[in-house]
């Protein structure tokens, strides 16, 4: 097992994050610091949790490009209704904007189940549908710090056993995402159906259904990553996490996630968002101007996705030569 | 559940007319809602009716349809290329640096094509070369280029363009008829041509359907998605000319999400987003629809961010309406 490890994709992705830690240690020690380590898991755990749902969509050969604007939709409606209701516990704000993004993905899902339309589409109509939606009900107003109730924005920075409460969000979201997929039946039939659509129906998978499901709960992290993104930078407005879905499809491919579906795992997707949040912490720190920030995210995306394309080639003899792969 | 297979692609036994009577009615449909619309917006505003206006209008859709031209080859044969609003950073901002040195006119158009070229082949032979899917390629090579764009440029911006080059973008041919529509048009036939008259073009609906049928039927597979993607990047090179002509400045973020409104144009057009089927003429009424709907919204002093809501609603209204209604009919 420790072998098959070794050998792993995830091993050299987890090699190639430490090697990058280290690199950024030579110009600046203080990089390496458990302390310096923790901001940076905790700056990049709204990317973990966002990655995490992506996985599963990614798995089962679809793709969501909403999952930003969903973010932003479910953090504007946190703040609204935090200033609308002063009072209001945080809790009930929290259960309202995670049900809220399942709500959303799960439009997404029963448009690509019951309607048949690719989700691609699907998530890039939504995709402006929702950015336009938190302009209608903020009337393109922002919500600004002093708005917003001392409880709503003290819960993602309360500190619980020396870690930040949104640090404990990714990863109580890791570890129920490694148990949902190594041990329940829906966890599984997301990659039977990623794996071999045809093959998932003739073992009674429902195909659309299991898709529908990945949305949904896709969507539900989107909602619960608002309520975060919105109470720890405390503002929200039309904006925020704008073009953000692509930083977390990069997360995906970095993690080596296929994006013609079937292959993933909850590590990879870990290692990926953290491989992207290293690189956008480590950036001032080794004094780059932060303007390099996406074109080396787009450089790892590729090279990223060159290295995932060899490691995935079948073995053995091809007897018949496909001509181009779908995308 | 026959649904569930539909993510693979297929071929009907022979075709039928009644298939042919469908995709007919795609490009009839688009006809009546942009007729739809037509109506509705010269009832909603007095100054929609008026040539100048209407002129103006044409701004909205004629660089993102030059390349959702080359964007629905690109989509017939089976790929995408979601990088095209980046190439426009990236050539902007080459056309920008030229112009510093004095390039003039016909040198820095030659610089944007060119820019579009070399990213266009740089995808393409990702995508072709390395056997990788263009989805992924072309959203690292869209942070790629617009990043190398925010490398040169920072929070900064070019100007200083020679006064000659604002011809091509706002430049007038004859009356109300812009240099843009004149390129628009003649893209249109070009394209027209090119997909539904020649060789090339059924090799790209051949590719679009069955790569591997494609592929021992002679056609050379990878060299004619190389062929689009080159072809897309150089009409991407042309838009960046056009807007960066007609706004007389380059900042890195020109044209964010561009490559969403292109493929959105595209498959309301009636293109399939799998691959495989569509036509050049769908593409122009989609055009048309999408710059009614956005000028007569403008009109009524909607806010721009609004307006997406209809797009969005349009894109998926469009092709989710015919599927409902065949749903309901087979009830």
């Amino acid at each position: 097992m420790l072998r098959r490890f070794a050998l792993s994709r995830e091993a050299a992705l987890l090699a190639a994050l430490i090697a990058l830690c280290l690199l950024i240690a030579t110009r600046f020690s203080g990089f390496i610091t458990p302390a310096n380590l923790g901001r940076v898991f905790n700056d990049s755990a709204p990317l973990i949790i966002l990655t995490l749902g992506q996985m599963i969509v990614i798995v089962t050969r679809c793709i969501d490009l909403s999952v930003a604007a969903n973010l932003a939709l479910c953090g504007m409606v946190a703040a609204l209704l935090n200033v609308a209701f002063p009072g209001l516990p945080v809790i009930v704000i929290i259960t309202a904007v995670v049900l809220l993004g399942g709500l959303l993905g799960a439009f997404n899902g029963i448009l690509i189940w019951k309607v048949g339309i690719p989700p691609i589409v699907v998530t890039l109509g939504t995709l402006t549908i929702y950015r336009g939606i938190i302009f209608l009900i903020s009337d393109g107003a922002w919500v600004n710090s002093h708005e917003m109730s001392a409880p709503f924005k003290a819960l993602p920075r309360a500190v619980f056993l020396g870690l930040p409460v949104l640090s404990w969000c990714a990863i109580v979201c890791v570890a129920g995402f490694a148990l949902m997929i190594a041990r329940t039946p829906l966890g599984r039939s997301f990659f039977a159906v990623g794996g071999n659509p045809h093959a998932a129906v003739y073992t009674g998978i429902n195909v659309g259904r299991t898709q529908f499901m990945a949305f949904t709960i896709a969507g539900a992290l989107s909602g619960l990553t608002g309520y975060l993104w919105v109470s720890r930078y405390a503002v929200a407005y039309v904006d925020i996490a704008g073009g953000f879905e692509l930083d977390v499809i990069a997360a995906c491919v970095i993690g080596g996630i296929s994006i013609a579906g079937g292959i993933g795992s909850v590590f990879g997707a870990v290692l990926g968002a953290l491989f992207l949040g290293v690189i956008k912490n480590a950036l001032p720190v080794v004094d780059i101007s932060p303007f390099w920030q996406m074109a080396i995210s787009g450089a790892a995306i590729i090279v990223a996705v060159i290295l995932n394309s060899r490691s995935n080639r079948p073995k053995g003899r091809l007897i018949l030569r496909t001509a181009g792969r779908k995308t | 559940m026959s649904d569930a297979t539909q993510t693979g692609r297929s071929l009907p036994d022979r075709l039928t007319t009644r298939a042919q009577r469908i995709f007919r009615s795609w490009e009839a449909l688009l006809i009546v809602v942009a007729i739809a619309i037509f109506i509705a917006n010269a009832i909603a505003s007095p100054y929609f009716l008026n040539a100048w206006n209407l002129s103006d209008a044409t701004f909205n859709f004629t660089e993102k349809a030059m390349i959702a031209f080359a964007m629905a080859l690109l989509i017939i044969a089976g790929e995408i290329d979601l990088s095209v609003a980046a190439i426009i950073a990236l050539a902007s901002t080459a056309m920008g640096y030229a112009a510093q040195f004095g390039v003039d006119t016909p040198g820095l158009m030659l610089i944007g094509l060119g820019t579009g070229v070399l990213c266009g082949a740089f995808n393409g032979a990702l995508v072709t070369k390395l056997a990788l899917p263009s989805i992924v390629v072309t959203i690292g090579t869209m942070s790629l280029f617009r990043g190398i764009s925010f490398i040169v440029l920072g929070d900064g911006a070019y100007r200083g363009y020679p006064e000659s080059f604002a011809w091509v973008g706002q430049g007038y041919i004859w009356w109300v008829f812009t240099v843009e529509m004149l390129i628009f048009a003649l893209l249109a036939v070009v394209f027209g041509v090119l997909l539904h008259r020649t060789n090339f073009g059924r090799a790209v609906y051949a590719i679009g359907n069955n790569p591997t049928a494609a592929l021992f039927s002679g056609i050379r597979v990878p060299r004619v998605k190389f062929i689009l993607f080159v072809l897309t990047g150089l009409m991407s090179g042309l838009a960046a000319v056009c807007l960066t002509s007609r706004l007389g400045s380059t900042r890195p973020s020109i044209g964010v999400g561009l490559e969403l409104e292109v493929v959105t144009m595209v498959v309301l057009g009636g293109i399939n987003i799998l691959g495989g089927s569509g036509t050049i003429p769908g593409g122009v009424i989609a055009a048309f629809v999408m710059g009614l709907v956005t000028f007569g919204l403008g009109l009524l002093n909607v806010p721009g961010i609004v307006m997406s809501i209809f797009i969005g609603a349009l894109l998926i209204g469009v092709i989710a309406l015919p599927r409902l209604f065949a749903m309901v009919r087979r009830r």
